[in-house]
């Protein structure tokens, strides 16, 4: 098998699987009853975290593949990416399933009252173009440059599921600040990695010119 | 004509009970995961009948809606000395040592002194009262709690007329409580309660739960108990009462003075900036639950606060 064989047949199902395990592991859990006295919150909990994970795994596949050059982790972006996504929709579900019974008039104005509902809903609305566009179809259609201009907004995306994290915890703000910590190295990488000096390897033409033949 | 004769059901067709006891969880779990809409199920804790406290009201202040299981009671709940997660409490709580327990008494008190506690506790009358939590979260429980009335103690110790309020603090052992490593909030935590609200009925010193010992996590061997407000104004493993002439810090009160008030009486009418207090999640329920004034308990302390904002004094 070529590498990109082995990519396709055996390394993404793999992946795919391994993706499928908190989830499954959670499905578990809940009907086990090993979860707390009140799972429904557990749920809600659990996906909201695994959101903000899929979305850390998925920001740092770019700065992993420039420092260490394994170009092939590119080919796993879009799926940690849908996951984050599959974790968010389920995490917004159980808040308007769990916690709000599909008031739509109760929703809505704690949208619009509560701070970090608004900034979780913000960071959830923005992914959804971004899964929409997520098929290889839509990027030849797209363009790829258009296409990753647009995905850009899973930076922003991101901020706001941190923020949404930091604004909801009651006094302990350890955790969100550790996904803070991380969004910022992962960002941080990007910006270090766009305006750093060109490096020395491309030499200008003339000295190559002018060597003796 | 032959009369007809009931088939004899052959034993293979009876259905085992582990089989059909696993089948209802199953439902139970699945209507929960929204597969099945009929939704006021309680949701999937199996209980033993002998791990449930008796139903029923006894006494004149006990409500007679279903108890909380002990495991509900004992695994969930908020008690920041031992983590932030709710499961820490019953996690990190094995290592610390309720006995021996002193208690000191100070401030506008005809004697100060501190007191071992079953010397605070010799001549007070220990009863159950079935009352209902409520949470600042937005969950609940009904807990048969152990203990006497903070009234009777508080004649006792003779306090004079200058004192106006009772304040408590929390045991400071941050070699057995971990959460007390780190800063989230200010340790010890303390709280305090007006002298009127502190000698009403309602308000217990509670000892134990369940008919058992106070368990660790529960804030053993001392704690307090006002079930007409948020379950945080029942400050845990308390080693100080002190009265006092003004209104005392309240830890939470001090970590986010616009989120938590002194009084923290349950009322739906007026919201946590971050969330609704409208309605509540019993524990073991699907449905949540109108959240009432008082937490149920208006008839007997509404009078409390005769003409006070309740907004502004939230």
């Amino acid at each position: 098998m070529t590498q990109t064989q082995w990519i396709s047949r055996v390394f993404k199902p793999v992946v795919f699987l391994l993706c499928l395990l908190p989830l499954g592991l959670l499905v578990r859990n809940f009907l086990n009853e090993t979860l707390s006295v009140n799972p429904l919150d557990d749920i809600t909990d659990e996906t909201g975290t695994w959101t903000l994970r899929f979305l850390m795994i998925t920001l740092a596949i770019t700065p992993l593949r420039k420092m260490t050059g394994w170009n092939f982790l590119t080919r796993f972006r879009r799926m940690t990416g849908l996951f984050a996504f599959l974790h968010g929709s389920l995490h917004f579900f159980t808040y308007l399933y769990f916690d709000k019974f599909f008031e739509w008039g109760e929703i809505a104005a704690d949208i619009e009252k509560r701070r970090f509902i608004l900034v979780g809903f913000t960071a959830l609305s923005l992914m959804v173009p971004l899964a929409l566009t997520s098929w290889d179809r839509m990027i030849r259609w797209m363009g790829g440059k258009r296409w990753r201009m647009l995905h850009r907004l899973v930076y922003v995306s991101a901020i706001c599921g941190v923020i949404h994290y930091l604004w909801l915890v009651k006094a302990d703000t350890s955790r969100p600040l550790t996904y803070g910590a991380i969004l910022v190295f992962l960002l941080g990488f990007r910006l270090w990695d766009a305006f750093k000096p060109k490096p020395a390897t491309k030499k200008p033409l003339s000295t190559e010119t002018a060597r003796p033949a | 004509m032959r009369s007809y004769r009931i088939p004899a059901i052959p034993s293979s067709e009876i259905t085992p009970e582990e089989t059909y006891v696993n089948r209802r969880q199953f439902i139970r779990a699945a209507a929960a995961m929204g597969i099945g809409m009929a939704a006021n199920h309680a949701l999937p804790s199996v209980v033993r009948a002998q791990d449930r406290w008796p139903q029923g009201k006894k006494g004149p202040y006990d409500t007679d809606e279903k108890v909380s299981t002990f495991q509900e009671i004992t695994t969930y709940n908020n008690f920041y000395e031992f983590g932030t997660d709710k499961a820490d409490p019953a996690k990190n709580s094995g290592a610390f040592k309720p006995k021996p327990w002193t208690v000191r008494v100070d401030g506008e008190v005809k004697k100060p002194a501190s007191y071992a506690l079953e010397d605070l506790l010799k001549g007070q009358t220990i009863e159950d009262r079935i009352y209902r939590f409520r949470c600042v979260e937005g969950w609940s429980m009904v807990i048969p709690w152990r203990g006497f009335q903070l009234s009777t103690l508080i004649k006792r110790l003779e306090p004079t007329s200058k004192a106006k309020y009772v304040a408590f603090e929390t045991v400071m052992r941050p070699a057995e409580m971990i959460g007390q490593r780190r800063p989230y909030l200010t340790w010890p935590y303390v709280e305090g309660l007006r002298m009127d609200e502190a000698m009403h009925p309602l308000t217990l010193m509670v000892t134990g739960l369940y008919g058992k010992e106070l368990p660790n996590q529960n804030g053993a061997p001392l704690r307090l108990i006002t079930p007409w407000k948020y379950g945080f104004k029942g400050i845990k493993s308390i080693v100080k009462i002190r009265f006092v002439e003004k209104e005392p810090p309240t830890t939470w009160n001090i970590a986010a003075p616009d989120e938590y008030g002194f009084y923290s009486n349950v009322n739906p009418d007026v919201d946590h900036p971050r969330w609704s207090q409208k309605s509540e999640r019993r524990i073991g329920e699907f449905l949540k639950r109108k959240t009432l004034p008082f937490n149920g308990y208006a008839d007997q302390v509404a009078h409390l606060y005769a003409g006070m904002d309740l907004k502004r004094n939230y």
